[in-house]
């Protein structure tokens, strides 16, 4: 990063020689962070991100909230069975 | 690590070849057999941590490689049989390469170990667990690693992204592989590279050398991919229930930590093979994708087997694992 003014280059939010936050979809699946520092989960707790890539739980199933544990597949599997 | 116990003749002539001796290794006639597999595993093993009674060049010596190449075509064949009628459901089922990954793992195979190591399973039989696992464990994401040099573009970003995590994210503390050797010194085994080999059993053997099939041979580059989109899709159910078999029979924190972290990371790992990895490199190269499949479907039906062995042997009247612990 520059060393100059530290809010000479923010726009929208996005500092100079920073990459953007990426966010991509997952279809029945979580969020799959890139870039971010930290998740905040629902009672306003922040979570510090550790590693590249982060998965944030969207189906509200699983034990480790905010990240994404897989239990997404065991509902979609048990609504798949309900709907059959 | 030293050379393994020979199991019959094939691996008796393997384990004298790369010794640095003279022998003619005998064909195979039955690639699954145990004497097959920890032959095929050694001369694979080369590639990786190697011996310390190996011959320097063993890795290149022409008759263990005649040798191989003849074992390889047998075992790639028998994947090949072994799962097309998978493979042929999945590609009917989607149209996609990321919805036929999912409809194999969604049809693949079940086996009741994890449930087992979660609910019922003695604090001897999850020991025996943990140390057939660590033939693979302790060496974990190598044999994918030898694909990051084959592929390009988006597809080779995101699986440097995952290796990248496997191996720690820059905190050698955190490398797995080194965090399944912490498990295992807590539960007072020993957690050196390869101290269990001689015990495994076959079917474990099969499951670590269909990923350095895949993973030694650059025409194989898809089946290794494939392989590690199924391995990740299905890793983080049976975690979360390991560790809590393991809290549930008062083994230390260290050996639940390691399936703990594995629930996040795979649940990660899932996303990023199937959508970014898989994905990205049929898009470059479309002709990968059948061997993708099969390296999906390989991982699905291999790996049940090899729990499903596992399952039997722990729970069996006399179980021969039993002082795994020791």
């Amino acid at each position: 990063m520059s060393s100059g003014a530290p809010d000479a280059g923010r726009a929208g939010g996005r500092e100079a020689g920073r990459d953007p936050v990426r966010v991509r979809v997952c279809p029945d699946g979580p969020l799959l962070l890139r870039g971010a520092d930290e998740v905040m989960d629902a009672d306003g707790r922040a979570h510090p991100v550790t590693r590249p890539v982060v998965a944030v739980c969207v189906c509200g199933g699983t034990a480790r909230a905010p990240w994404c544990d897989g239990t997404h597949a065991l509902l979609n599997k048990r609504r798949a069975a309900n709907n059959s | 690590m030293h050379l393994p116990r020979p199991r019959g003749p094939i691996s008796e002539a393997v384990v004298e070849v790369v010794r640095g001796g003279r022998a003619e290794i005998p064909s195979v006639t039955d690639i699954r057999s145990e004497d097959a597999q920890i032959a095929l595993w050694t001369v694979y093993e080369l590639a990786y941590r190697g011996f310390g009674d190996a011959s320097p060049d063993a890795e290149r010596d022409l008759e263990l490689l005649r040798w191989r190449h003849h074992a390889e075509d047998l075992l790639e064949a028998e994947l090949r049989d072994l799962t097309r009628a998978a493979v042929d459901e999945a590609r009917a089922a989607a149209a996609t390469v990321e919805g036929r990954l999912r409809a194999l793992v969604d049809a693949g195979p079940s086996t009741p170990l994890a449930r087992h190591l979660q609910r019922r399973a003695t604090r001897e039989q999850v020991l025996a667990y943990l140390v057939e696992r660590s033939v693979y464990h302790l060496k974990e994401s190598d044999p994918q690693a030898f694909v990051l040099g084959r592929v390009d573009g988006p597809a080779k970003v995101a699986l440097g992204e995952l290796l990248y995590d496997e191996y720690g994210g820059g905190r050698p503390e955190r490398l797995h592989s080194h965090l399944y050797a912490e498990a295992l010194e807590a539960c007072g085994l020993d957690a050196t590279y390869g101290a269990y080999i001689d015990q495994v059993e076959a079917p474990t053997l099969l499951s670590n050398n269909v990923m350095s099939l895949f993973a030694m041979q650059r025409r194989l580059r898809g089946a290794s991919l494939g392989h590690l989109a199924a391995f990740e899709a299905t890793s983080t159910d049976p975690c979360r229930r390991i560790a809590v078999g393991i809290e549930r029979v008062g083994l230390p924190d260290a050996a639940a930590a390691y399936f703990h972290e594995h629930v996040e990371a795979d649940a990660v790992h899932e996303q990023v093979v199937m959508g970014d990895i898989c994905g990205a490199a049929v898009a470059a190269e479309p002709a990968i994708e059948d061997d993708l499949l099969l390296g999906a479907a390989t991982c699905l039906i291999i790996d049940a087997e090899a729990s499903q062995a596992l399952y039997d042997a722990i729970t069996a009247p006399a179980p021969e694992l039993a002082g795994a612990g020791r």
